[in-house]
């Protein structure tokens, strides 16, 4: 009887579980790890309840997407009374390679289109990011945020990478 | 005698102001001007993105295989270096790309600009060079290649830009060094330059040079108290591959904004069309000079022996 109670509770669980795994895109999720540049530097653990909680706004960083009225105007010349789209995430819309040769070809052929000058995923977060740490309170240098990795370090030829202002050999001992 | 050779010289005359005229003429089939090949690729910078991250001169150093830095380009106590005469740092044989500082009055924050070569449509210093080791490729990149050159310096003269810099460091070999927009590595397969591709801003994009002019009038259109409207590089010295927007004035920013926007080209293609017609015409009329001064001097020598056999 117990047993079988335990077994009603679990699969009860499970089933939540996965119900809150399937609907995942829908919710709006507390912590998103935001990784497109991880060779140099480790993602950013970015915590996204805090940032609603403390800017009360969502459409600052969503534009029009999630139906509420954008504060850049130049939405709302088409986007003033539009539903909430299916994505609201970033990833969406910001392409994380937004330089191939097909997505230039595809926007140099394509005469029409109006969104021609769409930011890639990782300038849509720092130029949105940045943009809005300067005016308030957060973080604007590049490590306040993420952590540079070892391949980062040899990148800028920093940490133990760095030039060696001494003569050779002062080190060595 | 005296009333031919009269003749004959107004006849000269004409004849050699006929060509001057033509010479001036050329201009009209000499300076036809090229804009860009119609599929070639820039790269718009908008400075008022930049945050002097320097991420841009890292990737050029790793890309082109330079020589390690004096500092990390994490430091940032780079932007208070000063040449001489306070001259900020510009691109040379170690570093293809620099990013400066500039803290104009008026400007709520300090303004970055990256320099390096801007891949001109019709370069300076191809047109410059007598051994043609600089070519425009379609894909609209300004590609040097070091086998030909003789080391005379003269596209480092004609840069409007101060780009090219000089191995001055190589004993054996000193070539000239310049921003070759990742031509061989990337730009040749359809890649962006790496400094473009790691900005962490976007400050820099990439895409037709067509395509950029357009995103570059709709930026200031839908931002217009932004940004300056111009497009630094659009019409400048024929246009350049690497434009700018910026949100202030390109004179505060180091910018020379006194440049033409006829190419370089121009100022030596009329100068350079008469050089044919000299060379087929200065010989004919100088001989013809020659033979008119001469022949006086002949005849009069001729009668004066005619009266020697007379008085003989």
């Amino acid at each position: 009887m117990r047993t079988k109670r335990n077994f009603i509770t679990t699969f009860f669980a499970l089933g939540l579980l996965a119900t809150a795994a399937v609907s995942g895109s829908q919710e709006i999720p507390d912590v998103i790890n935001l990784d497109p540049l991880t060779r140099l530097y480790e993602p950013v653990k970015f915590n996204h309840a805090k940032h609603i909680h403390d800017l009360q706004d969502c459409a600052a960083c969503h534009h029009h997407t999630i139906g509420a009225p954008s504060d850049d105007r130049n939405c709302g010349r088409c986007h003033r009374t539009m539903e909430p789209q299916k994505a609201a995430a970033c990833r969406k819309c910001h392409a994380a390679d937004p330089f191939t040769a097909e997505t230039i070809r595809a926007r140099h052929d394509d005469k029409n289109r109006y969104h021609r000058d769409v930011p890639g995923l990782k300038a849509a977060y720092h130029l949105s990011c940045t943009g809005c740490h300067e005016k308030g309170s957060g973080p604007t240098g590049c490590t306040d945020c993420h952590a540079r990795t070892d391949a980062g370090n040899a990148f800028y030829r920093s940490g133990k990478y760095a030039p060696v202002a001494k003569p050779a050999g002062s080190g060595h001992h | 005698m005296s009333g031919i050779s009269r003749r004959n010289f107004l006849k000269a005359g004409l004849i050699g102001g006929a060509a001057t005229t033509l010479g001036m003429s050329c201009k009209a089939w000499g300076a036809g001007s090229f804009e860009g090949y119609p599929e070639g690729m820039g790269v718009l910078v908008d400075l008022t993105r930049c945050v002097g991250c320097r991420s841009c001169e890292a990737a050029c150093n790793k890309e082109q295989k330079l020589p390690a830095p004096d500092k990390p380009f994490d430091d940032l106590s780079v932007f208070d270096e000063k040449g001489e005469n306070g001259a900020l740092r510009r691109p040379d044989e170690g570093h293809l790309t620099v990013v400066n500082k500039y803290t104009p009055a008026g400007a709520k924050k300090p303004i970055y600009r990256k320099v390096q070569c801007n891949h001109c449509n019709e370069p300076a210093c191809l047109t410059s060079c007598f051994v043609n080791a600089y070519t425009k490729t379609k894909e609209g990149a300004v590609i040097y290649n070091s086998k030909v050159c003789v080391g005379c310096r003269n596209c480092m003269i004609a840069c409007p830009f101060n780009v090219p810099g000089y191995s001055y460091s190589s004993v054996t070999n000193p070539v000239v060094k310049k921003c070759i927009f990742c031509y061989d590595t990337r730009l040749k397969y359809g890649k962006p330059p790496a400094c473009v591709e790691t900005c962490p801003q976007e400050v820099m994009t990439f895409g037709h040079r067509n395509d950029l002019i357009k995103v570059a009038h709709d930026r200031i259109k839908e931002s217009p108290d932004k940004y300056v409207d111009h497009i630094y590089g659009e019409k400048e010295l024929g246009g350049t591959g690497w434009m700018y927007l910026a949100g202030v004035d390109f004179g505060k920013v180091g910018f020379d904004t006194t440049v033409a926007n006829e190419p370089i080209i121009s100022n030596v293609k009329e100068f350079l069309g008469t050089v044919p017609m000299v060379l087929a015409i200065w010989p004919a009329l100088f001989s013809g000079f020659h033979l008119l001064a001469t022949r006086k001097a002949h005849g009069e020598h001729s009668e004066q022996e005619d009266h020697k056999h007379e008085n003989l």
